[in-house]
């Protein structure tokens, strides 16, 4: 891991104006943040802390209300930069095209060699577990097959920033584990940053260098936790005894964030 | 072959077979109708004599183009209209009651400004088959997932692109059923407007053979119109079918 800022959040902030009244909701920030260049950064938090928010902001799907957002030096103001790969959460699979077709897509768009992209979407099918499907429309697959043809789709195109939005919450716990060692495999191959969001505090630990947890909305960064894991990792990691340990540590930071999530009173 | 298209073929044949008994028993007699048979018959004379290959020549044409200026223009103005939510609100009250404008009372105004040709006919066929691209495009493209129209943003992709590579293709299965109806609305516009007054057409064939109770020609005439609309119905049909499968949707 360099140790270049690829990403740079300062104090960044979003609100959202209500639909219905003129009134606000702060979703997310101030969040100040350095994202290491070709580092893998996970963050936790309670539902509705704005996670998904952050994400966009860094996408450039959304545009911070104050404080800025960097990529590579460059603001990000609603733009959407080069060089950005997105995950996201819903099944965002195009229904009328092949799986090949969906995953070629952004090959396609980049104008790359018939070739290369045949290349390309072939060792991402071999890579996904797909090649069998490769024909298949995503109505013929399941959930988890889905998500990892948007995933094939995202990281065929090899983007600097991998920015993923609960990717795995419909794959079950074993598919999971093997999807995050594929995951690590790529994100040792390309370089990539990673920005994942995630429920799974296990998963976080397994997958991130560090892992930020927000607090409820508006969500902040109230810690960020250095896992300290080797760069050359697999999901064998989980028999570490500072696995559980990082995993503690993580429910101990959130365990009252989730609590006022959901409405409960103050934990003693 | 599906259950229910059994079933259409049965009731289409027992619908035919009634009309078949009640024509050749005198129930019905032939001054009022042909029996079902005859009008066969008489098609099949009709087109191999070729003396009406004009007229319907000059009608599918014309419906032709009163149906692709329908979907281009159909399908552009929902597009623009899925962007701008005030237009749309504005218009959407407008489209809802449209159809209980009589459009064939314009079809004079028409005449007057274009002419006794082929362009107020145009006009009309495609005045009734736009709105029916518009509101059902309009339905397709309120149903896009929002995180396809993410995806789209992240592939840095403008607007027209979006439109025609995300937006169409996931509406399609609405778009096609807007489709099937304008295929129905332009016949309807120009055979409706050359019954009413025209040079030529399937329209006029139909309606001079009406006016000196020839029912030689009305019926065979009915029956190609029939025939054109339900071919062109059933393809859209498969092919609707065919997206909706890929889909799981059906």
């Amino acid at each position: 891991m360099t140790s270049a800022a690829h990403v740079t959040l300062r104090a960044a902030e979003k609100t959202f104006a209500r639909a219905d009244s003129r009134e606000t909701i702060h979703a997310v920030g101030p969040i100040d943040l350095d994202l290491h260049k070709g580092e893998f950064f996970a963050v936790v938090g309670p539902s509705g802390c704005g996670k998904s928010t952050m994400l966009e902001l860094i996408a450039g799907l959304t545009e911070a209300t104050r404080g800025s957002v960097e990529f590579e030096g460059v603001p990000i103001s609603g733009r959407i930069p080069d060089g950005v790969g997105v995950v996201f959460q819903e099944d965002a699979c195009f229904p009328w095209m092949t799986v090949r077709d969906n995953i070629g897509f952004g090959l396609r768009r980049a104008k790359l060699s018939r070739a290369e992209c045949a290349d390309r979407v072939a060792k991402a099918l071999q890579m996904m577990g797909l090649e069998a499907f490769a024909e298949s429309y995503p109505a013929q697959l399941s959930g988890g097959m889905r998500q990892r043809v948007c995933i094939a789709r995202t990281l065929v195109t090899q983007p600097r920033l991998v920015l993923l939005d609960e990717p795995f919450g419909a794959l079950d716990q074993q598919t999971r584990l093997l999807m995050g060692e594929e995951l690590l495999k790529l994100w040792r191959h390309t370089g990539a940053t990673v920005f994942l969001i995630t429920h799974a505090l296990d998963e976080a630990t397994m997958l991130a260098d560090r892992i930020g947890v927000m607090s409820a909305r508006p969500g902040r960064l109230l810690e960020i936790i250095e896992t300290n894991w080797p760069r050359d990792r697999d999901s064998r990691i989980v028999e570490d005894v500072r696995f559980g340990e990082i995993t503690a540590r993580l429910w101990r930071s959130l365990r009252e964030e989730s609590m006022k999530s959901i409405g409960k009173a103050r934990v003693a | 072959m599906s259950r229910a298209a059994l079933y259409r073929i049965a009731i289409l044949a027992g619908i035919v077979a009634l009309f078949e008994i009640l024509c050749l028993t005198g129930k019905i007699d032939r001054i009022t109708m042909q029996p079902p048979h005859r009008m066969v018959m008489d098609l099949g004379r009709m087109i191999g004599s070729g003396k009406l290959n004009a007229a319907i020549v000059q009608t599918l044409s014309n419906a032709g183009i009163a149906l692709v200026l329908a979907l281009v223009v159909g399908i552009a103005s929902a597009i623009i209209l899925f962007r701008f939510r005030v237009a749309r609100d504005v218009l959407d009250p407008l489209f809802a009651t449209y159809y209980a404008i009589p459009v064939f009372a314009f079809y004079p105004l028409l005449i007057v400004l274009f002419g006794l040709g082929d362009t107020p006919q145009i006009l009309l066929g495609f005045m009734l088959a736009v709105v029916a691209v518009i509101v059902n495009t309009l339905n397709g493209l309120d149903r896009v997932p929002r995180v396809l129209l993410k995806t789209a943003r992240v592939n840095q992709m403008g607007g027209t692109e979006t439109a025609l590579k995300i937006m169409l293709p996931s509406a399609a299965p609405y778009v096609l059923t807007g489709v099937k109806l304008a295929v129905a609305y332009s016949l309807i516009g120009i055979i409706g407007a050359e019954f009413i007054m025209s040079r030529g057409g399937m329209g006029y064939e139909i309606s001079f053979a009406y006016n000196n109770f020839d029912n030689a020609t009305m019926y065979p005439l009915i029956l190609l119109i029939l025939f054109v609309s339900l071919s062109l119905n059933t393809a859209l049909s498969l092919w609707e079918r065919r997206l909706l499968r890929r889909r799981g949707q059906r």
